[in-house]
């Protein structure tokens, strides 16, 4: 009796540290997401000049268009300089350069109104899908065992974890 | 010339669709009529594949002719054209990819219908089911893009030549490489929806067509990288994939294909799985169609969409036929598809394949989504939005770990059911190995705590080593076993372990394949590049690397103009190569095309391999001295490399297994359940 409340403490214990190190584990890797160092001009250059499209119809990112003889990715950067250089923040540089060339000048969806739902739908689809692979497994697992052939009978819980282990063991290839 | 073509065309058009007619009839009748009917009907699929060829081989001796009276050759050729390039015009337009589609479709065909006795009603199926398919092209061919359509009015001298971009030796490969990946799931689905009409009874259909989709899934890999790697040689900057929608089309249908070649396993092994399978087939081939219509009908603008034409209603009018049939047959014979056993654990290998198959669909959704939606938004916000690389990182990369995590697990889960010692066991090595490695990283230098793309970076690697370790231990424990058997040392026993079951180890060195290009792909943060002016003697200094400009120099040939650098690249204050970054202007098309240069330095740094990649931007005109940007792109090499080995495993995993295992028991169980990793 004293063994088998100890065996439940121990449980008890295992599943809870469990829990904490999988909620610690996420916290750190939400915390490694959403970090990130205070960033300087040059770094805020690479970021937004990756965050907005070259509009020449090439189909890149500013800072990565090398189109020959690009009329826009040139003028387009140095007109992120200068917005650097006078002090806006990034929102409003954005903002400039859609009122300029348009919102496709953005390299992907606002997080608002509808453009939320670009965002959101893979998420969605991810839910639904592990919904749907959880339920498939309930399903399977509940579905009664095909019927055996006369004579044959399949050993109880334990042995046939041993008998699974032997098999295993003898054709460990 | 263009008559016989065209007359070709007409005659392959006719042929394919009595093959289509007469093989229908034929699958209603069990008696000698109609088994005569279906004979015919099978001889004209071959007959099509004849008069198909006919029509593509006028096509490129026209090239090689520089037929100019044809339209097709006047817009893709031009006299100075290199003779590999003029073959290659066959797939450089609209009209002669198409072409080129059936051409590939026929020939696949072909060989089906010269196979027809592994199973005569299946493949009959089957043969109908690509002759409608092919009737389709054939429509296309002769009635909205005909490849050989005369020029009108006077007769040119010269043509405009092939797009510049075209005009690189990988170009030569590439595109077949894609259009076999495309067009090969035709086969693997004709089998699909032929076996779900006819009520295939047992799943052997899956066995006729297992070589048939490795194959066309080993195709399409190559093409899927190929087509990176060109874009990292010839677009110049700097980079391999820009989530375009071209190739995002062409990664939707390598998913699902992947997807069904693990999940097909379980319908193999288990019965289970049925409908799911013929889904993820149908799907694989209707992304494909809508690889091709995205690349045609110009609907999405690309950077690869080299043909852009009314014939997208073509297409959309074909994949609704085919979504409509396939659904209609799945859902009346349904019951046909019923599951046979139970799953018994969730630690097993079909949970492991249903949750890789779960993954592999959310990055192919997200891709897709991410690719219709500036369609979707043009509907309800009445503006496009453009959907680029930071929303597909942002997204795919993350579901792409998670599968690369199932990758490095799944294949130390057994069918059924497995145990907990097990697989501690198993992974014990593997775990400890890639936790290592990940606070290796850390140890010298890099932080994840700074940048998101540094923690995404450090996770591949984590995850990359785990897939490595994991094969690993998998090749050396079968090894040992064989090794203490036979007496063998372990290298010859890890042979004869690979070769008694080819498909299993085939697949874990395609792991192994998919780890290394992970590898490549993770040092995208540590990217660096400088842009400079340079005269003669100007340094850049890059990372260890310093470039000096030696000289800058022009040339001049029939096809071209070009201008070139002359870079020294010192290590260490030692010359290792000297590169030469060009920039040419193609005469017929009027057009420049920047020609990087790229060396990868594994003879400085075997595993921590950088390439060093050179662009010649252009000139300063007032100064005439070149602009040169440097690039260091650590790690890349690994990504050609790591298709190499993929490649190499679909090969042994093609090649027949020689002996089943036999292990002598000492006590003998009981039961005759079936346990153990399995493949």
């Amino acid at each position: 009796m004293l063994e088998q409340v100890t065996d439940m403490k121990l449980s008890n214990y295992s599943a809870t540290f469990t829990r904490r190190l999988l909620q610690a584990l996420i916290l750190t890797a939400a915390v490694f997401l959403f970090m990130g160092a205070g960033p300087n001009d040059e770094a805020r250059f690479k970021d937004l000049g990756h965050r907005m499209m070259c509009t020449c119809g090439c189909g890149q990112v500013l800072l990565e268009c090398n189109h020959v003889g690009c009329q826009s990715s040139d003028k387009m950067r140095n007109q992120l300089l200068s917005a650097l250089d006078k002090g806006d923040n990034d929102d409003l540089i954005l903002q400039g350069f859609v009122q300029e060339y348009g919102p496709t000048v953005i390299a992907a969806p606002t997080a608002t109104g509808f453009n939320k739902v670009a965002w959101i739908m893979p998420f969605v689809a991810l839910a639904l899908g592990i919904a749907f692979v959880v339920y498939v497994v309930r399903a399977w697992k509940s579905r009664p065992a095909p019927a055996l052939a006369d004579g044959i009978v399949i050993p109880p819980g334990n042995e046939l974890d041993q008998l699974r282990a032997q098999a295993r063991k003898e054709t460990d290839l | 010339m263009a008559q016989i073509g065209s007359f070709a065309l007409l005659l392959a058009l006719v042929l394919s669709a009595y093959s289509f007619g007469a093989g229908l009839l034929a699958l209603f009748g069990r008696d000698a009529v109609s088994a005569r009917l279906g004979e015919t009907a099978r001889r004209a699929g071959i007959a099509t594949f004849a008069a198909v060829v006919l029509a593509g081989f006028i096509l490129v001796t026209a090239a090689f002719n520089d037929d100019f009276s044809m339209a097709y050759i006047y817009h893709h050729s031009n006299r100075e054209l290199p003779a590999a390039y003029k073959f290659a015009v066959l797939w450089s337009g609209q009209e002669g990819s198409l072409l080129f589609w059936s051409l590939l479709l026929a020939g696949y065909g072909f060989v089906l219908r010269l196979r027809y006795k592994t199973d005569q009603r299946l493949f009959a199926y089957a043969s109908v089911i690509i002759a409608s398919v092919q009737v389709f092209f054939l429509l296309i061919l002769n009635f909205a893009a005909h490849p050989f359509a005369i020029m009108q009015g006077s007769l040119p001298q010269d043509g405009t030549g092939l797009n510049p971009l075209l005009q690189y030796p990988e170009m030569v490969i590439h595109p077949p490489m894609l259009y076999l990946g495309y067009v090969g799931f035709t086969i693997p689905f004709a089998f699909a929806l032929g076996a779900l009409i006819m009520k295939y009874p047992g799943e052997k259909w899956i066995q006729i067509t297992r070589r048939w989709t490795m194959v066309t899934w080993c195709f399409l890999t190559v093409g899927v990288f190929l087509g990176a790697h060109w874009a990292y040689a010839v677009l110049g900057w700097g980079g391999y994939w820009g989530w375009d929608p071209v190739e995002n089309a062409s990664l939707m249908p390598w998913l699902t294909g992947t997807a069904f070649l693990h999940s097909v396993m379980m319908q193999e092994k288990r019965g289970m799985l049925k409908v799911w399978n013929m889904a993820l087939i149908f799907a694989t081939f209707l992304l494909s169609m809508l690889g091709t219509f995205l690349t045609r009908s110009g609907v999405i603008s690309s950077v690869h969409a080299f043909a852009q034409s009314s014939i997208g209603t073509w297409f959309l009018v074909f994949i609704a036929l085919t979504v409509a049939v396939c659904t209609f047959f799945l859902v009346k014979n349904l019951p046909h598809l019923k599951s046979e056993h139970k799953l018994e654990s969730l630690v097993s290998r079909e949970s492991s394949f249903l949750f890789n198959n779960l993954l592999l669909l959310v990055v192919c959704f997200t891709i897709l989504w991410g690719t219709f939606f500036p369609i979707l938004s043009e509907w309800v916000q009445g503006h496009k939005v453009t959907v680029g690389p930071p929303f597909f990182n942002r997204v795919a990369v993350p579901v792409a770990l998670l599968l690369l995590l199932l990758t490095a697990v799944g294949p130390l889960l057994a069918w059924r059911k497995t145990s907990i010692e097990s697989l501690k066991r198993n992974f014990l090595f593997p775990a400890i190995g890639s936790v290592a490695v990940g606070a290796m990283m850390i140890v010298f230098g890099v932080k994840p705590w700074e940048d998101p793309s540094y923690f995404y970076a450090v996770m591949a690697a984590v995850l990359s080593a785990l897939v490595i370790f994991t094969v690993i231990s998998e090749f050396l424990r079968g090894g040992r076993v064989i090794a203490g058997k036979t007496n063998q040392n372990i290298f010859g026993a890890m042979l004869q372990l690979c070769r008694r079951n080819t498909r299993r180890y085939g697949g874990y060195v395609v792991h192994f394949g998919v780890a290394l290009v992970v590898i490549g792909i993770l040092g995208t943060p540590f990217n660096k590049e400088v842009e400079k002016e340079m005269a003669f003697g100007d340094k850049i200094n890059i990372g260890p690397y310093t470039l000096v400009c030696q000289s800058y120099t022009q040339d001049d040939n029939p096809n071209y103009g070009n201008e070139w650098a002359i870079i020294n690249v010192f290590r260490g204050g030692k010359q290792i190569t000297t590169m030469y970054p060009e920039r040419r202007f193609y005469k017929a098309s009027g057009q420049p095309q920047t020609l990087p240069r790229i060396y990868p330095s594994f003879r400085e740094d075997l595993f921590l391999v950088t390439d060093v990649y050179l662009v010649y931007e252009g000139k300063n005109e007032t100064t005439g001295r070149p602009i040169i940007k440097a690039h260091l792109n650590p790690l890349v090499p690994w990504i050609w490399i790591g298709l190499i080995i993929m490649v190499f495993g679909t090969v042994v995993a093609l090649i027949p297994s020689t002996v089943p295992v036999t292990v002598a028991a000492t006590n003998p169980v009981r039961t005759p359940a079936h346990v153990g990793a399995g493949d």
